[in-house]
């Protein structure tokens, strides 16, 4: 149950490559000129559609002939053809021949029962034959759907119809049909909110499929009021998103931003739509007519909207550059942005300026729209459009005041290795490497290796540079290494990240690659090394004196040195027996909870400060780190942009803590624990023979033979990805850090925050206690919560067994990738152990008997748990 | 009796399937003369170098290479019908010949598969091989003109239908839609099986085999390999792979690529290596096998065999290699809406 968020959630289908949708489309076709056509589609794409919608119903054109010379022409352009297509038509015909012209896998718009099933199916068979998906439109033999339940009839009928003949249910998208309200007539009153309520319920009653859904009907009453409809439009996504439409027909360039509609009329919209004020009002009049009204006084407004688009232009230009990033019109970026950087620079300022102040404040304005739903994504695709080519016209001015002919040092390309989505570590590393002269391309995270090298080779790379913060990524890494080796490639390899080692680094991946292979322990070693490395005098010794390290690490593993194993059954018998009158009673509150939006206030409040410090590697405790010798001033500084942001996190609501914690009566069997439901959750032993009286631990330990409880939990913090577009399109490197910092933070305080929860109230087995924070931090509570991959529980492909269990994708918005890495990637997981004696320990070195036994229990082939516990074996 | 698809899956599910190596390189052995290929059919135009009209004018050539393939251990015999079709018999004058030489290939093929079979009791199976043909229907032949096309999807519908209707008459189990430079022309190959399947009343399984042109991981048309399978993903293939393309060196990262996302199985049949200066093949055996091995380590493909310079003994090192290896586990896809231009587009389930 691993999975890549790789898919789209809403998809934005263009629709100026329609002849019913745009004027200007229409003009060209009607007039042969299909070069000037096919401009629009690339337009379309370049502007961020998904999907182009193509249709050429007009009565004067031949639609057959016009459908397939131009997709036979768009299939000429790479720029275009790399999305899918829309076939769009009234006639099946027209559709038919547009099929065979479209060489991926289209969606058909559209079909239904209007004919009748016999034609209906038909039809659907061909679209399974041609391979394509299909819009079915909420029509049967009596006609359109208009109410709710007759478009939840339609709809399920034609489902199970479809489903009936082996049609992928996945591949059906509803069109449950988008009537005009507020035409005065009482019945139709209801239709927009209907569509939004319809598809609520046919989500429900036909899993996989889609909703799809034509704007412009909704508005028709007020055509030649472009304010009115778009507005009417913006509203209606803005609560039909949620509800579960998931693609509609729309021109991103004609929706609003929901905030910045005219509140008074965004009022009236809403009340019309969402049917908030059914009947005669104190004034005497219905919603559609206060609506009427209201419209009229924005009527001829699109005069008035185009002498509002010249009013803009005489603003100052800070405005300007803000009006323009929000409403995504790159058309005078380029003059604005230089007026700004030349009145900056003639206060003595510096083009770099420029980004930081106005287009830095255009972008959080478009960031924070976004991140609560007010602005759609197509919109932000254009606000970032409009960024690039602002900062793109700075860029020879930026460079330019860079020291005259200054040479990059050498070209590093830097990557987090496929299946890890950490990128903290790596990205200060970057910064630190730029700011020395260095040339960083970084590719990113959970970048495949056959990137790594093709990058590295087109780029004449000078070292590769790898990270990864979870332990599957030593294997990608190692992986990596083999593939340099195979490629006979000779350049530095740098490994660093949090679960990295010299000891694993000397034994795995040197081993691997016959050039050099270093491990950078954290980024102030980064620039020692590859200065060292890119040296022509130092290289070959530097080099040689780590090859000797590593060769001694490696000698010294293969030696002795190492700690005796136990057999399994003897570190069994040597396990913990603790005192089972002690053990838990049943949870206060059993089952499931879940935990929509914590309070970021009451997070930020139980912050354990220190690693954060650590992560921007300035060593020392909190609060006393603030008034260190040496790294005071930089944390004080650090501090307090952090609170900064903090505030803003807080106040701006920029993140969402979302949370899931259950309980399950278990017992244990073996090293195993065992829910009742049947679930197996096997656990390792420590088999290193101790001193003594110490106890070869194992986390089944905590638990009774019988009449036990298990809990587990996982937090994410969710929303940072706006926020961190944003700090990247700025190339705001220092922000994107500092937010990734706190959001892991926030999520460490969540999980702390919910234990406490969870042994107070919930589970309620330690309903009195009072720690202070720091008692908290140093864990003196009663309980555990080990997390699958950590020293306790070290293997984590447990993980989805407890996503699984905790419905955590579905109830807190976390997946997992096929490493088992979790996204969002400020997020914990793990299992509760209430036993009073139950204690943190680490599995360490196992031995094959154990590993042996381990995967015959979690039912899993050797190969597949050696991969898992790799850093378990010798 | 169990279908052919059900035989073939309860095979590939115990093992590696091995299917065969190259025919044209190894007609080329033979030194054949025109009269050779030409026989008393009385054809018209110059035959030399028409490797399949072979199957009606000197059959014991195919014959003798299907048994090398068979002894040095496959399990599958692709027919020697690569340009068997309509489009590409027309240069050779032959096109009124197109049923003969599927049909008789088809049947020597089923013949000595059935022999083989009977002999040690191991299933093998029979591909109809329909080639891409030399026309396009995703690019226009004439940088002028781009919307142009020299074929339309009706005509190349009824072309392979004509070869696919041949193969399946002379005996073949699947038809094997392979090399498929334009996904368009694939498509169409789909269409033509499905409405032979109607016509027919039952079912004929279908392989697909895509050839990439560039390094990047494309085909002619310009698809990914993960937009390719999303493209004809509804063919519901009995397997679906690479083949031609370059050597097996630079095919990895692709084969990879499709082994995660194909809920189907792979089959791959790569080049001998890549050719030297005079465009000969020179990857031995035992590197063919040792490159192609890996994937079996790796438990990424279910069937394996050769393409272009492979010979039966590169399949026989082939075979030795992956003996006793495990087959790729076929994943399951979770429900999710896979479109695709040139490249793919998934809508997430929410």
């Amino acid at each position: 149950m691993t999975s890549t968020p790789s898919g789209a959630r809403f998809v934005n289908i263009g629709e100026r490559t329609n002849v019913t949708g745009s004027a200007k489309f229409k003009k060209l076709i009607m007039a042969g000129d299909y070069p000037a056509a096919v401009e629009v589609a690339r337009q379309q794409v370049e502007n961020g559609a998904q999907v182009i919608d193509v249709n050429m119903d007009e009565g004067l054109l031949d639609a057959l002939e016009a459908m397939t010379t131009f997709l036979k022409l768009i299939a000429a352009e790479p720029d275009i053809a790399r999305v899918p297509v829309m076939v769009d038509s009234s006639k099946w015909d027209v559709i038919e021949a547009g099929l065979k012209c479209v060489s991926g896998k289209p969606i058909v718009n559209s079909i239904s029962m209007k004919e009748g099933v016999e034609p209906f199916l038909a039809q659907a068979k061909k679209c399974m034959d041609y391979g394509a998906a299909v819009v079915v439109m909420a029509f049967d033999e009596t006609g359109q759907a208009d109410t709710k339940e007759r478009k939840i009839e339609i709809c399920a009928r034609a489902y199970d119809l479809l489903t009936g003949i082996g049609f992928p249910p996945e591949d059906i998208i509803f069109d449950p049909n988008v009537f005009a309200v507020a035409t005065g007539i009482e019945e139709h009153d209801r239709y927009g909110l209907d569509f939004i309520e319809a598809v609520a319920e046919i989500r429900q009653r036909c899993p996989h499929v889609h909703f799809s859904g034509g704007l412009s009907n909704l508005s028709f009453s007020f055509r030649g009021n472009e304010t009115v409809r778009r507005a009417m439009h913006s509203i209606f996504l803005y609560h039909a998103i949620p509800a579960g439409l998931d693609m509609a027909i729309v021109n991103a360039g004609q929706l609003d931003v929901y905030d910045q509609i005219d509140p008074a009329l965004r009022e009236a919209c809403e009340d019309v739509i969402m049917m908030r004020r059914p009947g005669v009002g104190e004034d005497g009049k219905t919603s559609t007519e206060r609506l009427i009204d209201l419209a009229e006084s924005f009527k001829g407004k699109d005069a008035v909207a185009e002498k509002a688009a010249e009013e803009w232009r005489g603003w100052d230009v800070v405005k300007r550059l803000e009006h323009a990033l929000v409403k995504g019109i790159d058309a005078y970026v380029v003059e604005d942005t230089e007026e700004a950087r030349a009145a900056i620079f003639a206060r003595g300022g510096r083009p770099i300026e420029v980004i930081e102040g106005p287009l830095m404040g255009g972008m959080n304005v478009v960031g924070d729209l976004f991140g609560s739903g007010k602005m759609f994504l197509p919109q932000v695709v254009k606000s970032a459009r409009v960024m690039k080519k602002a900062v793109a016209h700075l860029i020879p001015f930026i460079e330019a005041e860079k020291e005259a002919g200054a040479k990059a040092k050498g070209r590093i390309i830097m990557a987090t290795v496929k299946g890890d989505v950490h990128d903290i570590g790596k990205n200060i590393v970057g910064v630190v490497l730029q700011c020395n002269g260095y040339e960083v391309i970084d590719l990113g995270v959970m970048v495949p290796w056959s990137k790594i090298l093709e990058s590295a080779n087109e780029n004449d790379a000078d070292i590769i540079g790898l990270s990864g913060l979870i332990t599957p990524s030593l294997d990608e890494m190692v992986t990596v290494a083999e593939e340099m080796q195979r490629a006979e490639m000779t350049i530095p390899l740098l490994i660093g990240g949090a679960t990295t080692s010299k000891v694993h680094t000397a034994l795995r991946i040197d081993p691997a690659y016959k050039g050099p292979v270093i491990h950078v322990l954290d980024a102030s070693r980064a620039v020692g090394v590859a200065s060292q490395l890119l040296s022509d005098t130092q290289a070959e010794g530097f080099v040689t004196t780590v090859a000797d390290e590593y060769e001694k690490v490696r000698v010294a593993r293969a030696g002795k040195g190492q700690s005796e194993l136990l057999p399994i059954a003897d570190a069994r018998a040597n396990g913990f027996k603790p005192d089972f009158a002690l053990k838990p009673g049943a949870p206060v509150q059993p089952g499931l909870h879940t935990f929509e939006e914590w309070d970021l206030a009451d997070l930020a409040a139980t912050f354990d400060w220190t690693p954060f410090f650590r992560a921007w590697e300035l060593a020392g405790n909190y609060p006393a780190i603030l008034n260190d010798e040496v790294v005071g001033e930089s944390a004080r500084n650090l501090f307090a942009d952090a609170q900064a942001m903090l505030t803003k996190i807080i106040d701006e609501k920029w993140l969402t803590a979302k949370g899931v914690c259950a309980f399950w009566p278990a017992h244990r069997d073996g090293d195993d624990v065992l829910l009742e439901d049947g679930t197996r959750l096997p656990m390792l032993r420590q088999q290193v023979k101790k001193s003594r009286d110490r106890a070869n631990f194992c986390l089944a330990d905590f638990i009774d033979t019988q009449d036990d409880w298990l809990g587990g939990f996982a937090v994410g913090i969710h929303g940072i990805e706006p926020h961190l577009a944003r700090f990247q399109a700025a190339h705001d490197d220092y922000s994107d850090i500092l937010l990734k910092a706190l959001a892991d933070r926030f999520a460490e305080a969540f999980a702390e925050r919910l234990h406490q929860h969870v042994r107070t109230k919930l589970w309620g087995y330690a309903p009195d206690e009072q720690f202070t924070n720091e008692a908290l931090i140093r864990e003196e509570y009663r309980g555990i919560r080990p997390a699958p991959g950590y020293p306790a529980c070290p293997d984590h492909s447990l993980k989805p067994i407890l996503f699984d269990l905790l419905k955590a994708q579905d109830n807190a918005g976390i997946v997992l990738t096929e490493s088992q890495a979790m996204l969002p990637t400020a997020a914990v997981s793990g299992f509760y152990f209430a036993h009073p004696d139950s204690q943190y320990f680490g599995v360490a070195r196992i031995g094959r008997d154990q590993l042996e036994d381990y995967a015959g229990r979690r039912g899993i082939d050797l190969p597949t748990a050696e991969r898992w516990l790799r850093p378990n074996l010798d | 009796m169990m279908s052919a698809r059900d035989k073939f899956l309860a095979e590939a599910a115990k093992r590696i399937l091995v299917t065969d190596g190259a025919f044209g390189t190894e007609i080329q052995n033979w030194k054949l003369a025109e009269a050779d290929y030409a026989g008393n059919l009385g054809l018209s135009h110059e035959q030399k170098g028409n490797n399949d009209i072979l199957a009606l004018t000197k059959p014991e050539v195919p014959e003798a290479i299907h048994r090398a393939y068979f002894e040095a251990g496959a399990d599958i015999a692709e027919t020697n019908t690569f340009s068997a079709n309509r489009i590409s018999q027309a240069d050779y004058g032959a096109e009124h010949l197109v049923r003969e030489i599927n049909v008789e290939s088809a049947k020597l093929a089923r013949r000595l598969a059935d022999e083989f079979e009977a002999k040690d009791g191991r299933p093998r199976f029979v591909a109809g091989a329909i080639g891409p043909t030399n026309k396009t229907l995703s690019l226009s032949p004439d940088v002028n003109d781009p919307g142009y096309r020299e074929i339309d999807w009706d005509t190349l519908v009824d072309v392979y239908k004509e070869q696919a209707a041949a193969l399946v008459e002379g005996g073949a189990d699947f038809i094997l839609i392979e090399t498929v430079f334009d996904t368009l022309n694939a498509k169409a190959g789909i269409m033509a099986v499905r409405k032979l399947e109607d016509e027919l009343g039952r079912e004929v399984p279908i392989m697909l085999s895509m050839t990439l042109t560039d390094l990047s991981g494309r085909n002619l048309s310009g698809h990914t390999v993960e937009a390719f399978w999303y493209a004809v993903r509804h063919a519901r293939p009995l397997t679906i792979g690479l083949n031609c393309s370059f050597g097996a060196t630079q095919l990895r990262p692709h084969v990879k690529s499709l082994s995660e996302i194909a809920d189907t199985l792979i089959m791959i049949y790569p080049n001998a290596g890549l050719p030297n200066e005079l465009g000969e093949y020179d990857e031995m055996p035992d590197t063919t096998a040792g490159f192609v091995g890996e994937w079996a380590v790796a438990g990424q493909v279910n069937a394996l065999g050769g393409c272009c310079g492979s010979t039966p003994a590169h399949i026989a090192a082939i075979a030795r290699k992956i003996s006793g290896m495990a087959p790729r586990a076929i994943p399951a896809l979770k429900p999710e809406t896979r479109l695709a231009g040139l490249e793919p587009f998934a809508i997430a389930a929410e």
